[in-house]
């Protein structure tokens, strides 16, 4: 049983974001990056339990990023995993990544594939559902928590209002929440053994995007708080009523 | 050429949040010069889908496969597959949630076109069918263009008000060839909380933080948010302690929310914890601390304890909707 975690890298979201070029593009000056948190809290921890409860041979990672990506996937590879491969493209389109992602995948066969729900820049939460439509899989969409046995794979997930249990037969796209693991911080054992991790570079057949961003946008400013003391509450009602209009 | 808009509905009655993406389908079919045509999936009778007509659907395409009644994405793609193809549609529409979410994507691959998720504007046609959403964690917005002739929209619910109109709709039968691994993942189990708003939905929620001190405080939530009918929150921290059960938990690591009125007592307000509210309508903050950073968000505030504040205001609602019936 092979797993592969699909890992975004992602800003912070403590980072300020500003914009450039006439707000076409993201000032990446100063921007922290992360691992997309539910990627390397919930998908890659809970391969890495599959494989240490010895149902998973293997976990493998992968990320579609140029370069300047690379610290990311080292990052996760540091919490583990076996091998890594970084596929050198960038787009803001799910389709573009989870074509890229697919080919990687169909060739090397995994029975499970795990992601997060979104990722925390654009909160597509798409490169899943479309993964599983290229490899014409199942997949689980927001789940809770994930047991493997005898090639099925019994999944909590997130329904409207409450919470449902599946099971379906392997291979298998999963999209993960919380529930699904416990964080790990990587050890320094880890961060030592990841630079020996093997990472792989591939560059892929280009697929061209089918969506562009054409510019963004900063909210607009708050107007500032009202301030309405204590013993007012009916004045706060009030200004709910005719002022805000929400109730 | 009609918009597609897939319609959800719970035990046969349609929500309110398909009545909106109906509206929005309507609205922008009516920009395109053409109409919208519903998908409905399961068991809902006629006079129920008499009601999309009253939001401007021309058509129903009814699918009334008992099977359709749970959630089988696979199946769901399947059936908007072939309605689109049927009517030649360059626009499908689902919501932005659970489960639009889940089908929209394999939707979009399934017939190359281009997709735009958490869509909170109608496509601005001069542009060339460009959207706006919200991205990083609320903290700015993109305007994203499709560049494929059929597009997929995910409409994030609460986002246009309701309007009814008359109008009626015909209702007709789609037959869709289903394939068995359509519905090979098996449903074991399905536990919905009942007696409560789902979170997600809800037009008003009342949510609680640490300052609440403990788990034993939160009647005082639970009452403001009853007599609001709103659905309740919570931090992190408070999840995390098991003060509260874990979907109540809002924020980066939990759930998204947009609803009218967001009333947060006794959360300091992190950038973790806005990330997962910032879209809300309105936002009232009680806190004892006026440095409190909720305060920069919020329309408005009071500066208090919450467990003097919140009877106080749950009294005066009581009051007040006793003089609005
Ligand atoms: C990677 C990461 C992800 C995170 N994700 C989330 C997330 O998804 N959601 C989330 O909520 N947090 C998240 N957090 C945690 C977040 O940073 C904050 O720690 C958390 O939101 C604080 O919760 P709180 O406001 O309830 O508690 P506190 O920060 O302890 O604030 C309590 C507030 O209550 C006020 N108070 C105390 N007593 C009273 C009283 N009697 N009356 C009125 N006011 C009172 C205090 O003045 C204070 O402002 C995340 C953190 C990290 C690092
Ligand atoms: N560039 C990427 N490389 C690898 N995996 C990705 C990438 N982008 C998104 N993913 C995966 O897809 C999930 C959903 O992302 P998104 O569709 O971008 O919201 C993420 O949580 C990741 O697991």
């Amino acid at each position: 049983m092979k797993v592969l975690v699909c890992i975004s890298q992602v800003p912070d979201t403590v980072t300020k974001i500003t914009l450039k070029d006439n707000n076409t593009a993201v000032d990446e000056n100063g921007v922290t990056f992360i691992i997309n948190p539910y990627d390397e809290w919930y998908a890659l921890v809970r391969a890495l339990e599959l494989k240490e409860a010895g149902i998973a041979e293997a976990v493998h990672l992968i990320t579609v990023g140029k370069v300047n990506t690379e610290p990311t996937i080292r990052r996760a590879l540091a919490v583990g995993g076996d091998e890594a491969v970084r596929i050198d493209a960038d787009s803001n389109d799910p389709y573009v990544i989870a074509n890229y992602i697919a080919e990687y995948a169909k060739a090397a066969g995994y029975d499970l594939i795990l992601c997060g729900k979104e990722s925390i820049d654009y909160h597509s939460g798409a490169v899943g559902p479309m993964l599983a439509e290229l490899l014409d899989a199942d997949y689980i969409g927001f789940a809770t928590s994930i047991a493997l046995e005898g090639g099925i794979a019994t999944v909590k997930r997130e329904i409207e209002g409450g919470e449902e249990t599946d099971s379906c037969a392997l291979p298998v796209v999963i999209s993960c929440q919380k529930g699904v693991a416990e964080a790990r911080i990587p050890n320094m054992r880890g961060i030592m053994s990841a630079r020996s991790k093997a990472l792989k570079i591939i560059t892929p057949t280009p697929v061209p995007e089918l969506i562009a961003i054409d510019h963004y946008e900063m909210p607009p400013q708050k107007a500032g708080v009202k301030l309405i003391a204590p013993d007012q509450m009916d004045e706060l009602v009030n200004l709910l009523h005719q002022e805000a209009k929400v109730i | 050429m009609s918009v597609i808009v897939l319609i959800e509905h719970s035990s046969g009655n349609i929500k309110k949040k398909s009545f909106e993406a109906v509206q929005y389908a309507s609205e922008i079919a009516q920009r395109l010069g053409t109409s919208a045509t519903a998908v409905v999936a399961g068991s809902v009778a006629d006079s129920e889908m008499q009601k999309l007509g009253e939001y401007g659907a021309k058509k129903v395409l009814h699918v009334p496969d008992e099977r359709l009644n749970n959630l089988h994405t696979r199946a769901y793609c399947r059936l908007l597959i072939t309605a689109a193809r049927q009517e030649n549609s360059e626009v499908i529409v689902t919501l932005h949630d659970v489960n639009g979410r889940a089908i929209a994507p394999r939707v979009a691959v399934a017939l190359k076109a281009g997709l735009v998720s958490g869509a909170l504007s109608y496509p601005d046609l001069d542009q060339g069918f460009m959207i706006k959403k919200s991205v990083f964690s609320g903290k700015a917005f993109a305007f994203v263009k499709v560049t494929t002739a059929i597009k997929v929209i995910m409409l994030v619910p609460n986002t246009f008000q309701l309007s009814k109109t008359t109008g009626s709709v015909i209702i007709e039968k789609l037959s869709v060839p289903f394939e068995d691994k359509d519905f090979a993942i098996k449903v074991t189990e399905v536990n919905k909380v009942t007696g409560q708003i789902p979170l997600a939905d809800a037009e008003l929620v009342v949510s609680g933080g640490r300052g609440l001190k403990g788990p034993e405080n939160w009647g005082l939530i639970e009452n403001l948010a009853k007599e609001l009918g709103a659905a309740t929150a919570c931090s992190r921290p408070v999840a995390d302690a098991h003060w509260r059960p874990h979907h109540e938990h809002v924020g980066q690591t939990g759930g998204t929310i947009r609803p009218n009125l967001y009333i947060a007592a006794g959360i300091s307000g992190a950038i973790q914890h806005l990330a997962g509210v910032s879209g809300s309508k309105t936002i009232v903050v009680i806190n004892k601390d006026p440095e409190a950073p909720f305060f920069k968000a919020a329309n408005y505030g009071v500066v208090g304890d919450v467990m003097e504040v919140l009877p106080r205001l749950t009294e005066a609602v009581r009051k007040f909707k006793e003089n609005h019936q």
